[in-house]
């Protein structure tokens, strides 16, 4: 996975008459972490969105490997992951069975497989009940859960620390930095400093 | 689209799919009963308000099934999308790396499984109650049956493109209902013919011939919508 590169070049998007994404320039290749700071509405959200292709950028493009994603767009979302704002978990179902219907549309699934990610993120005790009766912090965790499921060299992070404890917030420290070990690549957006190793981190600030 | 051979195959994505919206509906049975009472209440609303009269009853039952049914699936239609689209699911569909429209298909599948299917099964019960002769309840489950499948599929169209609208129940009726009316004409009349023990099988065709249409033309205007919404 060394010759991935994901590269933005010149991304200008706007919303409405606002200008949000300013020829943004990123380049990330494999084992690095982009995080991305700014104030409220700098254009975090829109600018991780526009990697993933939810949105549109009105001029610029986004590259993956050499070629434009617009190219190829269900190729590129199969390598990567993409965690929002909310964790996407069905309330009524359980941890356990959320992973299942969830990460299993993109790969097939061992029971064993969802135990150890449960593990991992420290969900296995609380796996089993419905996500309804979870907490905040314990939701995000097994979203987590979902995200090394995934095993795809692409993650595109939203606030992924917010709710956890601060066992938790080192917990996604530690997920980030094996990813980045296994030649993977992130770009997190965040208001606290990821505590991922210090040489694969990069930083991108966004200005309102 | 992808070559990875951890990717589960189209068949059991289908059934993943199925699986799932099944598990979470009976977790949540109301959502599923409201629509049939609906259906049921309606229906007995006419013995009341027009005549106890089985004989005159008849007459207008092909009518009233058929208008019951339709307001009920209405009724149905707003949970189709709208869980999903609010905790993110279908984000996480269209960032798949699969087809969003063969997602959005078993979706819809799932929701006629869910309602169209026990409406059509409740459909024989109400027209027996409406006065229609047993020789006709075939007619009346066959109608119901494959128009509820249109139904589903034009449904899904609306609920897709009013996603981003809150409250959306109005304009879903207003985008849909027109829609609709073909499948109102030829069901009632499938319906009608088979009461008065004459061949039905040329509406129940048309009827079809609509299902097929929906199928090949609304799961690609599901998925282009949904797109629409999540940008």
């Amino acid at each position: 996975m060394s010759d991935s590169t994901l590269k933005g070049e010149n991304v200008h998007l706007w919303r409405g008459d606002r200008h949000v994404l300013r020829g943004v320039h990123f380049s990330i290749t494999g084992g690095h972490c982009l995080q991305l700071t700014g104030p409220n509405g700098a254009g975090k959200t829109t600018l991780l969105r526009t990697v993933c292709g939810l949105s549109y950028p009105e001029e610029g493009r986004i590259s993956w490997r050499g070629t434009d994603v617009r190219a190829d767009l269900p190729a590129f979302h199969a390598q990567l992951a993409y965690l929002g704002h909310e964790p996407p978990l069905k309330l009524e179902l359980t941890a356990r069975e959320n992973l299942h219907y969830w990460v299993g549309v993109r790969r097939r699934l061992s029971k064993a497989g969802i135990d150890e990610a449960l593990e991992r993120v420290g969900a296995a005790r609380w796996a089993d009940r419905p996500v309804r009766t979870l907490s905040a912090g314990q939701k995000r965790r097994a979203a987590l859960a979902g995200l090394t499921l995934m095993r795809v060299p692409l993650w595109l992070l939203d606030e992924p620390t917010t709710n956890l404890d601060t066992e938790g917030q080192r917990l996604v420290g530690r997920l980030i930095d094996e990813h980045l070990a296994e030649g993977g690549l992130a770009i997190a957006a965040v208001h606290h400093e990821l505590t991922v190793s210090a040489q694969g981190l990069r930083r991108l600030e966004l200005q309102l | 689209m992808s070559e990875d051979p951890q990717a589960p195959s189209a068949l059991a994505l289908a059934r993943l799919m199925l699986t799932r919206d099944l598990k979470l509906a009976s977790r949540k049975a109301s959502q599923l009963v409201q629509p049939l009472a609906f259906f049921a209440i309606v229906i007995t609303l006419f013995p009341l308000a027009v005549t106890p009269e089985l004989a005159k009853l008849r007459h207008i039952a092909p009518g009233v099934v058929w208008a019951a049914a339709l307001l009920s699936s209405l009724l149905a239609l707003e949970f189709l999308f709208r869980d999903d689209a609010q905790d993110g699911t279908l984000e996480q569909y269209a960032l798949s790396g699969r087809s969003l429209t063969g997602l959005l298909i078993a979706k819809t599948a799932a929701h006629w499984l869910l309602t169209g299917l026990p409406l059509a099964l409740m459909a024989p019960l109400a027209g027996a109650a409406l006065g229609i002769p047993n020789a006709a309840l075939p007619g009346v489950l066959a109608s119901v049956t494959i128009g509820t499948v249109t139904l589903s599929l034009i449904g899904a169209v609306g609920a897709a493109l009013t996603l981003g609208v809150r409250r959306a129940g109005a304009l879903l009726s207003l985008l849909t209902l027109p829609l609709e009316i073909p499948v109102l004409i030829f069901g009632a009349r499938a319906m009608k013919l088979a009461i008065a023990a004459r061949p039905y099988g040329a509406p129940l065709t048309l009827l079809a011939g609509l299902a097929v249409l929906g199928l090949t033309l609304a799961p690609l205007a599901v998925a282009a919508a949904v797109r629409i919404n999540l940008e």
